[in-house]
């Protein structure tokens, strides 16, 4: 039980991470820009298929730098020759644009990579045991995830509250009209932002890739979690995202691990249902089976009790 | 000339005349619905099913019309409604098949009644807040209701769906409704009923509430109307028309599967509606007809023809946000000018253009498609009348050449265009000042 429970939480701060590091990027982009941004999943699938590519070339490590560059370049253009256009529209005319994006990224891979899930598999250089715990190894690269995304959030915060730039978007974020009457161009820093994000998420797509299956429906799968990570953190909110991502993270791989149901907790209590009963089916459940649906039962739990999100300041 | 005749007999005439005058749209339309069927090019099996198709989602899409264009409530969840419609009414078609004395055409009102029962429910949840919120808050409920259906296959029957047989059961009027044309019948007579009784909600007190929480909620409040509320009976009345659309789908089909909810369908009647043209009654059922045609006609093509209607709606979106009906109104004026014909000489000069590029593109993705779909398939593919190998560098060059002239040409022309617009603009607001 204590391994079962050890490597679930392991394995939950690594998914979590994953979260994180998609929906940070979709936050900072909310927060500065209003944009709430739909084809932000697919640009961790850009990630994914990228490094994939580049892997095959040049090798893991590389691919690693070089596929969030790639993918960071084609959000800034994204935001440079698309958004910059609609935003004039309003709001609904943004969401609109980002959503028609994302249908579109996604047909354009299967255009490029075919319609199947590629073979991205785990690169062997870092395919192998880290450490041995209760006489089961833990492979490497999921410690790499780890060491990966929790570096990347001390190099961000670093930036952001360490260097000129960083107090430049700290202030665009609140005070953008302030900002551009000093003289700094704040489009330029909306680009900026913008590819931040973007590179985020491709970076998440890279070390996620293949952990989770690479196929073009991957975006589709994410995009909705990722949302509700954001709702439930509270909108706007970088730690309220932090936390939702560990909680989704965690709960979601413990609820795959345990394969109970109603019916497992009845029974310990001596209760039956017979399976002729019209509530055999939703008793009979196992906790596996609804894994997929606890992110958006814990997303209209949080609606009911607590609008705001976890951290929000405005009620959702 | 005919206005004032028209004038004239509605004065004199009785008031049943006048009252045909005020309606004639509608009984226009109800005489269309009734010999569409018979119309040549429809009236084989497989025009009858176009037309069915239509009409469902011509319901479907006004009904989300009243969410987005008419209270501005963007929904990715909309299909959530349809689906459990559709499974209700699939779910008594099995009864009716058991032998439970109920007329199958009366079967889209429990539809109607489960997209209610939902859209309460849900949306006491969901409308407190509008915009960016309520987006995301309609996409997770769809996600959780998908789910959760996906964790019953007893009730959802998952992918393959759960099947019923519309011919069995005690026949109304002598209906069997094993020809497709009874079927069309019965869909056009419940889309007639539901476009109908939308028109009229709109007209209704709350309806336009509706239009005036979109526009300024705050304003709304301070006049006395709570926007949630408001906000909530127009999502209920929009998940009922769903519910009913999903209904039409059940029978239509004999089949309601998971996507049915799903998200790819709470997408494609977003595509539709907003293609039509939310801001108008007219352009939800406009988008409905076009996008059903489309999505028929350009798969028979293409195996890439969701990629098209992607890039169909981005067009929409950059370019044209008012849609296709918007683009009509844009013109009600500008018919009657003389400058008009001028302005259609333009258009057709910048549609030769339009058309390379659009060549040129379609060339480049289709040997794309192909290469990465059906990599057996061979490299030679035949498009426009020609044989292309895309194992040779000429057809990208080629394409791309087309794309590069063709863009170039585009820009240039587009100054004609606007010349005559203008021309054309201008001449319709000086006739429109002079008769006033």
């Amino acid at each position: 039980m204590l391994e079962l429970v050890t490597f679930s939480l392991l394995n939950g701060v690594v998914y979590g991470l994953l979260l994180f590091m998609v929906s940070s990027g979709l936050t900072l982009i909310f927060s500065m820009m209003g944009v709430l941004n739909f084809a932000h999943a697919s640009m961790f699938m850009l990630g994914a298929y990228c490094s994939y590519s580049i892997g095959l070339k040049l090798g893991f490590f590389p691919a690693l730098v070089i596929a969030p560059l790639v993918v960071a370049v084609i959000g800034a253009a994204v935001e440079r020759y698309g958004l910059r256009y609609v935003h004039r529209q309003g709001h609904v005319a943004e969401i609109l644009f980002t959503f028609g994006l994302a249908y579109i990224i996604a047909e354009c891979v299967i255009m490029i990579w075919g319609r199947h899930p590629i073979a991205y598999r785990i690169p062997e250089v870092i395919d192998f045991p880290a450490f041995r715990l209760f006489g089961t190894t833990y492979p490497f690269y999921k410690v790499l995830m780890m060491a990966i995304s929790i570096g990347m959030f001390a190099f961000l915060y670093f930036c952001f509250r360490r260097t000129r730039i960083g107090m430049v978007i700290r202030a665009a974020l609140t005070h953008p009209q302030m900002v551009a009457a000093l003289g700094h161009d704040v489009p330029r820093i909306f680009v900026l932002v913008f590819a931040v994000g973007t590179g985020l998420a491709a970076l998440a797509g890279v070390i996620g890739g293949f952990a989770l299956m690479t196929e073009p429906s991957m975006a589709a799968a994410l995009g909705p979690i990722v949302f509700v990570v954001v709702v439930v953190g509270g909108l706007g909110s970088i730690p309220g995202a932090f936390l939702a991502s560990m909680l989704i993270g965690i709960v979601q791989t413990f609820a795959v691990a345990l394969d109970y149901s109603l019916l497992d907790l009845l029974g310990t209590m001596h209760l039956t249902v017979s399976r002729d009963s019209p509530f055999f089916d939703l008793v009979s459940i196992s906790l596996t089976r609804a894994a997929p649906a606890i992110p958006y039962l814990l997303l209209v739990v949080m609606l009911i009790f607590r609008p705001m999100g976890i951290l929000g300041t405005r009620e959702a | 000339m005919t206005e004032a005749s028209g004038a004239v007999v509605a004065q004199s005439a009785p008031p049943l005349a006048d009252r045909v005058g005020k309606h004639r749209l509608w009984i226009a339309a109800a005489l269309l619905l009734l010999v569409l069927p018979y119309i040549p090019g429809l009236s084989g099996n497989f025009g009858r099913s176009l037309l069915s198709q239509m009409g469902i989602a011509a319901v479907f899409a006004l009904s989300y019309n009243l969410l987005l264009g008419q209270t501005g409530l963007l929904s990715f969840g909309h299909a959530v409604y349809f689906g459990l419609g559709g499974y209700a009414c699939i779910h008594l078609m099995r009864a009716i098949n058991g032998g439970l004395p109920i007329p199958m055409p009366l079967v889209p009102l429990a539809g109607a009644a489960t997209g209610l029962f939902f859209g309460l429910l849900f949306g006491s949840v969901t409308v407190r807040r509008a915009g960016v919120i309520f987006a995301l808050i309609s996409l997770g409920v769809g996600e959780l209701v998908y789910a959760v259906l996906r964790m019953l296959p007893g009730i959802s029957g998952g992918e393959e769906g759960i099947t019923a047989n519309r011919s069995i059961g005690p026949h109304l009027l002598g209906l069997t409704l094993a020809p497709q044309l009874q079927v069309y019948y019965v869909i056009a007579f419940w889309t007639f009923v539901s476009a109908l009784l939308m028109y009229a909600f709109l007209r209704t007190p709350v309806g336009r509430m509706c239009n005036a929480v979109r526009d300024n909620a705050e304003r709304a409040e301070f006049v006395g109307y709570d926007p949630v509320r408001v906000r909530l009976t127009v999502f209920a009345v929009a998940a009922m028309f769903a519910g009913l659309a999903g209904g039409l789908h059940a029978l239509n089909y004999e089949i309601v599967a998971s996507e049915a909810v799903g998200a790819g369908r709470s997408g494609a009647v977003l595509l539709m509606s907003y293609i039509g043209g939310v801001a108008n009654f007219l352009g939800a059922i406009l988008g409905a007809v076009v996008i059903t045609w489309l999505q028929i006609s350009l798969s028979d093509y293409t195996t890439a023809w969701q990629l098209y209607l992607g890039l169909f709606f981005m067009l929409f979106v950059l370019f044209a946000p008012r849609g296709l009906a918007g683009l009509l109104l844009m013109h009600a004026d500008i018919v009657r000018t003389r400058a008009f014909p001028a302005l259609l000489r333009a258009y057709a000069v910048v549609l030769v253009p339009a058309l390379v590029m659009a060549v040129g593109a379609i060339i480049l993705l289709e040997i794309n498609y192909r290469r990465a779909t059906q990599p057996e398939a061979g490299t030679v593919m035949r498009l426009f009348w020609i044989d292309m190998d895309s194992s040779t560098p000429w057809p990208w060059l080629g394409a791309i050449v087309l794309i590069a002239v063709g863009f170039w040409l585009f820009r240039r022309s587009l100054a004609l265009v606007a010349n005559a617009w203008q021309r054309a603009s201008g001449e319709a607001r000086a006739a429109a000042g002079v008769s006033r």
